[in-house]
């Protein structure tokens, strides 16, 4: 088991002085994630906040070798990266044993690179893809995507005076991902550092395709003070709206159950995108909300006993 | 060099193309298929079921995932190379933008096909024209011995230190593609020694250097970049020009930017991409023996578009007729006829230039279509005017 003292003493792989934004999730994300081994890497990011404000030429914060191509290839991108790993070690032009990760928003991930990410989990290439969910199209300013919860408002699903927000609940990507069957899947969250960096060295470890959705709280978009981004993820994992569990060769296993399950209301009512929930009229929005969080609640639970 | 013995074989288009990449042996090829270049794919996937190479064979699942993943191998310091038509070719258009500016030298053989909709499987040549300012470098083949000469040389061409630019190779759709032809081909050895090594300066998979590709570049560097890709493209021209010279000394076969065809007396001439030239050249041969003086221009590269040599090939003429195979729906004339007569404006002496549509969607063009254009052209000779600037041949009206 990794201590923080050991973390602590690894070497810092994206540096500061990047751009993102103060209580961005996702630079946490990523920290944990590239300490979690030792190997030289090679990181693709699809377009996003990520890699805007990691790579402002002539500036990169990136100790990895890194690239960006485009919006909805990051997958694939790695996919060639790898393959020519595989060709390149093969005839003694590379001798180090490099690792893999392809990293996208869900924007990236649940929508526009949903095609190529099922290609190469299919395929079976030896990377992790790591989505850092803020549950929005972030960077080009608050627009849903497929990840946007049950009644969020964002700017193309804003509340008015007949639509409450986000009339649809989330796409399920952990699951779906889990379906293609490849051989490591798992959901975490940065305020469980320990699990998140245990779950990254599984999934590098992994010897073929793997996936981690990680929650990365936006605290532009959710509308929260941006001190407060670990005691939203802590609400986000104690209401069970976001789940943290891994599925290692079929097996699903819960990685954290909470003592008592909170309302989600606990949750919602933290994030300026959820106000309106708590007025009158959409009290049976927030009722859904709270269905919706149960239902794959004891799906999952029925999996991981099951 | 000396001359190297060539063996003598009887294959199909696409044939060819699997041959010429087989013997390339990249590193990695990316590929999703798409008719008429499906054959290409599965000729490639034996070979590696077969053990004849050791490429990484990645079967994407779509073309914009296939040059996606040849930007990623490319970036990471391998040889990489794919092949598509058409839609495949429209669904890559972002991503082959992305390759020739972060100076990745793929080599892609486009096998010419219709654009949808309506949706067609055949010949023209609006796929690779729609993608004529992407930045890569586009050599147009008459028969499977070019486009397996064209291929051969791309590698070198896209690789050079002064050009770092990707390379699109241009054959016709089951003309060239689907048809059984005798060719010259090298031995395996042989390609080795030509196309050498892929050694970029930096790559991803340097443990030691790591780098980063594709950052963000806002007012204060795109442009530069820019600018640099544009004079690689430039700088391309030469080094076209030299790659075929080498070529030439190991094969015998020497190609150049365009080929001149019973120019040098000729009073009108047409100008056409691919295929259609052997037709051009059968008729130009019957015309001069009815005492025409006809002759052909056979373009061979496109981009950089050899504007200057160009307008000097045509000076003399009275009247040039410019065959587009595709239609730019600009309103203006299709692609390589506004370019040609660009190229020629602000010479003192100048012909006439007319534009000529023809073969879309896989019409058949045959001689008698090609003896109207030139029908057309004298007749635009004789008068000093065009009746019609662009005219579609062989169409219903």
């Amino acid at each position: 088991m990794t201590t923080l003292k050991e973390l602590a003493a690894r070497p810092e792989r994206l540096s500061g002085g990047h751009r993102l934004c103060a209580g961005c999730g996702a630079s946490i994300v990523i920290r944990q994630l590239l300490a979690a081994v030792d190997n030289p890497m090679v990181v693709g990011c699809a377009t996003g906040c990520l890699e805007v404000a990691t790579t402002i030429y002539p500036y990169t914060a990136w100790r990895t070798s890194y690239i960006h191509s485009a919006f909805e290839n990051v997958a694939a991108t790695i996919s060639g990266v790898e393959a020519a790993y595989k060709a390149l070690r093969r005839r003694g032009a590379v001798a180090e044993d490099f690792r893999f990760i392809a990293i996208g928003g869900d924007g990236g991930t649940y929508d526009i690179g949903f095609q190529a990410l099922s290609g190469a989990m299919e395929r079976g290439h030896r990377m992790l893809y790591l989505c850092y969910d803020n549950q929005a199209y972030m960077n080009t300013g608050i627009q849903r995507s497929s990840a946007t919860p049950l009644g969020a408002e964002t700017t193309t699903s804003p509340v008015g005076s007949v639509l409450p927000g986000k009339s649809r609940p989330r796409k399920d990507l952990t699951a779906i991902i889990a379906a293609h069957d490849v051989p490591y899947v798992a959901q975490a969250a940065p305020h469980r550092w320990r699990d998140l960096v245990t779950k990254g060295k599984r999934a590098l470890d992994t010897d073929g395709a793997s996936f981690m959705n990680v929650l990365a709280p936006c605290p532009r978009g959710w509308r929260f003070d941006p001190a407060k981004t670990i005691e939203i993820l802590t609400l986000a994992v104690d209401t069970c709206f976001w789940p943290l569990f891994e599925v290692s060769e079929g097996r699903w296993t819960l990685s954290y159950r909470p003592k008592e399950k909170v309302p989600v209301a606990e949750f919602l009512k933290v994030q300026g995108r959820f106000r309106h929930l708590f007025k009158q009229q959409n009290r049976e929005v927030l009722a859904a909300a709270q269905a919706e969080v149960d239902r794959k609640w004891e799906a999952l639970l029925r999996r991981v006993e099951g | 060099m000396s001359r190297a013995q060539q063996n003598r074989v009887a294959i199909t288009g696409n044939e060819a193309v699997a041959l010429a990449m087989k013997q390339v042996e990249p590193d990695v090829v990316a590929a999703y298929p798409i008719t008429p270049q499906t054959d290409i794919v599965q000729y490639f996937s034996s070979f590696v079921a077969d053990g004849e190479v050791q490429t990484e064979f990645v079967t994407v699942e779509s073309e914009h995932s296939a040059m996606s993943a040849c930007v990623g191998a490319a970036a990471a310091g391998a040889r990489a190379m794919t092949a598509t038509s058409a839609n495949g070719l429209a669904l890559m258009w972002e991503v082959l933008y992305i390759a020739a500016g972060l100076r990745l030298p793929i080599v892609m053989p486009v096998v010419n096909r219709a654009l949808s909709a309506p949706i067609n499987i055949h010949c023209d040549h609006s796929d690779s024209m729609g993608a004529r300012d992407s930045g890569w470098i586009q050599l147009y083949s008459e028969d499977a011995q070019e486009a397996y000469d064209n291929i051969l040389q791309a590698v070198r061409i896209g690789e050079h230190p002064d050009v770092l630019l990707p390379v699109m190779v241009c054959l016709d759709g089951f003309i060239i593609s689907h048809s059984l032809e005798n060719l010259k081909v090298l031995d395996k050895e042989q390609v080795t020694a030509f196309v050498g090594d892929y050694r970029p300066d930096a790559r991803l998979l340097d443990a030691k250097r790591p780098i980063t590709v594709g950052a963000l570049e806002l007012q204060d560097f795109y442009f530069e970049h820019k600018r640099q890709e544009a004079e690689a493209m430039v700088r391309s021209a030469p080094i076209i020009e030299a790659v075929a010279d080498e070529y030439a000394r190991l094969t015998g076969r020497k190609y150049s930017f365009f080929e001149a065809y019973r120019m040098d007396d000729a009073e009108v001439a047409v100008m056409v991409l691919n295929s259609a030239a052997g037709t051009a050249r059968a008729v130009v041969d019957q015309l001069r023996r009815r005492g025409v003086r006809a002759g052909l221009l056979k373009l061979r590269v496109f981009r950089p578009f050899p504007g200057a040599a160009l307008a000097e090939a045509l000076a003399g003429l009275s009247v040039v007729g410019i065959m587009d195979r595709a239609e730019g729906l600009s309103a203006a004339g299709g692609p390589l006829f506004v370019e040609v007569r660009s190229a020629l404006l602000g010479r003192p002496r100048h012909p006439l230039v007319l534009n000529h549509i023809y073969g879309l969607g896989g019409r058949d063009v045959g001689p008698d279509q090609i003896e109207q254009v030139f029908a057309d052209l004298l007749r635009a000779a004789e008068a000093g005017e065009a009746r019609q600037q662009v005219t579609h041949i062989g169409v219903r009206d």
